[in-house]
């Protein structure tokens, strides 16, 4: 029941600890005592989505979490998963598609869109702008972006087939 | 946009959290999902002097059937009743209204305790829960009770749960085999608070529908039952319910849209629902 506590948590998959004020939100602690200036804040009340992070595998708004509550958690910012690799094709379809100008939506929007492609692998576009309707992008009004999303969708399922098709057909070629 | 100074106690026990509550009086909040309450502070609309979070009770959560009655714990997060097959299969106006709340990010962290508890008149679940004549069970230090949908919302943020008390469970009556109900809401954007929305629940009844409620939010300052609207259906079916509305609704104007604008799409809003419910669309 302080107004100051310790905490320990696994941030981009590294242990760590910190001592934190109650009122301070997750965002503020990732950036000013961590450095991870690619959580972006805009809005600061939940409404814009620029600083959407991944807490315990789920997005969440950043700033709508007290970085006291991150006690214990698993904490993945647009640093840890650009450094995973996790989403590179992601990040790649946004680049070719021109999907981000400013970048200031960027982070927020590819976490947003990596929970999407991982619970609908093959979502609507209606459905893409859904979920994406939570983040705002005052740049390239979200058709490159929806764009770039729907097509990662694809490129991945097709990736899944070539791969079911090779795990069938190499024992055979390997017997050969 | 930076949250005032606060304390902050992450309670084991629910008998922990009471007991904080009972200690600190006023001063002492509850934090729920903080969709809503971190937003406040961060806005300096709200100052507490001390956060109990109830993220670290695992006695809140869970949904679960017995007895004729589906009991969802109070931090069951949206995302929760979202993939939980026991809401799909019985309590398909929950399910159906889930989407409607606000967007994913929100829906990871936001609870259904925390939505009723707030009572916000244009929330989603404070609607489906009068509709479904939820109870809620309210526990305080002396004890538990138990208090009816229809005595629960008593104005603008404004519920039934006293100082010192938390609202632990949500207990819904099963809907009979019988059972229909409707959800639609209208919003400038997706996600966004609903200009008006309507959660109802009723059963079939010959080529009608029979205990039917129809309960309508963003038009008042808490969800509002209309009663006049329901009672309307049975005897001159959907166009006669449109008449009656007006009788159970009086929106104010605001600075979103006029009162008369919100009454009109109330009105557009029921036909719609009503359509649907009763295979007429």
């Amino acid at each position: 029941m302080e107004n100051e506590q310790r905490i320990g948590f696994t941030l981009n998959g590294e242990r760590v600890r910190a001592r934190v004020a109650a009122r301070q939100h997750l965002g503020d602690l990732l950036r000013l005592e961590f450095g991870l200036t690619g959580v972006h804040l805009g809005c600061e009340h939940g409404v814009c989505g620029a600083c959407t992070i991944r807490v315990d595998g789920r997005a969440v708004r950043a700033c709508l979490m007290l970085a006291v509550q991150a006690d214990g958690a698993a904490v993945e910012t647009i640093e840890g998963l650009t450094e995973s690799g996790e989403i590179a094709d992601l990040q790649d379809a946004f680049h070719r598609r021109n999907a981000l100008q400013c970048g200031y939506c960027t982070p927020g929007m590819l976490v947003t869109a990596a929970e999407l492609l991982a619970e609908t692998p093959r979502p609507s576009r209606e459905a893409i702008r859904e979920a994406v309707g939570g983040n705002y992008c005052r740049c390239t009004g979200y058709h490159a972006i929806v764009d770039a999303i729907a097509a990662t969708a694809e490129t991945r399922i097709a990736a899944t087939a070539e791969a079911r098709v090779a795990a069938s057909v190499e024992p055979a070629e390997a017997g050969r | 946009m930076k949250a005032p100074d606060v304390a902050y106690a992450r309670p084991r026990t629910l008998d922990e959290a009471l007991a904080l509550l009972a200690e600190h009086g006023e001063a002492a909040q509850p934090l729920a999902g903080g969709q809503s309450l971190v937003t406040s502070l961060n806005m300096r609309l709200a100052a507490p002097g001390l956060l109990v979070d109830l993220n670290g009770l695992p006695e809140l959560t869970g949904i679960a059937e017995a007895g004729g009655v589906i009991r969802i714990g109070a931090m069951t997060r949206h995302r929760d009743l979202a993939a939980s097959p026991l809401v799909a299969e019985r309590l398909p106006l929950i399910a159906a209204a889930v989407p409607h709340i606000a967007h994913p990010a929100i829906r990871n962290r936001g609870t259904i305790g925390g939505s009723v508890a707030l009572a916000d008149p244009a929330a989603e679940l404070p609607a489906c829960c009068l509709a479904l004549r939820a109870s809620f069970v309210i526990r305080g230090l002396t004890g538990e009770r138990r208090v009816a949908a229809d005595d629960f919302f008593l104005g603008l943020f404004e519920t039934a749960i006293g100082p010192g008390e938390i609202l632990v469970a949500i207990e819904i009556p099963v809907p009979g085999a019988d059972a229909v109900s409707g959800f639609d809401e209208l919003a400038r954007r997706h996600g966004d608070y609903a200009l008006v929305g309507l959660a109802a629940q009723g059963r079939r009844d010959g080529v009608g529908l029979g205990d039917l409620r129809l309960v309508f939010f963003g038009v008042g300052d808490r969800p509002v039952l209309a009663g006049n609207a329901a009672a309307a259906v049975a005897a001159g079916g959907v166009k006669a319910a449109q008449d009656a509305l007006a009788a159970d609704i009086d929106p104010a104007d605001d600075v979103a849209v006029r009162g008369a604008t919100r009454r009109h799409l109330a009105r557009v809003l029921l036909g719609r629902v009503l359509g649907r419910m009763t295979g007429e669309a």
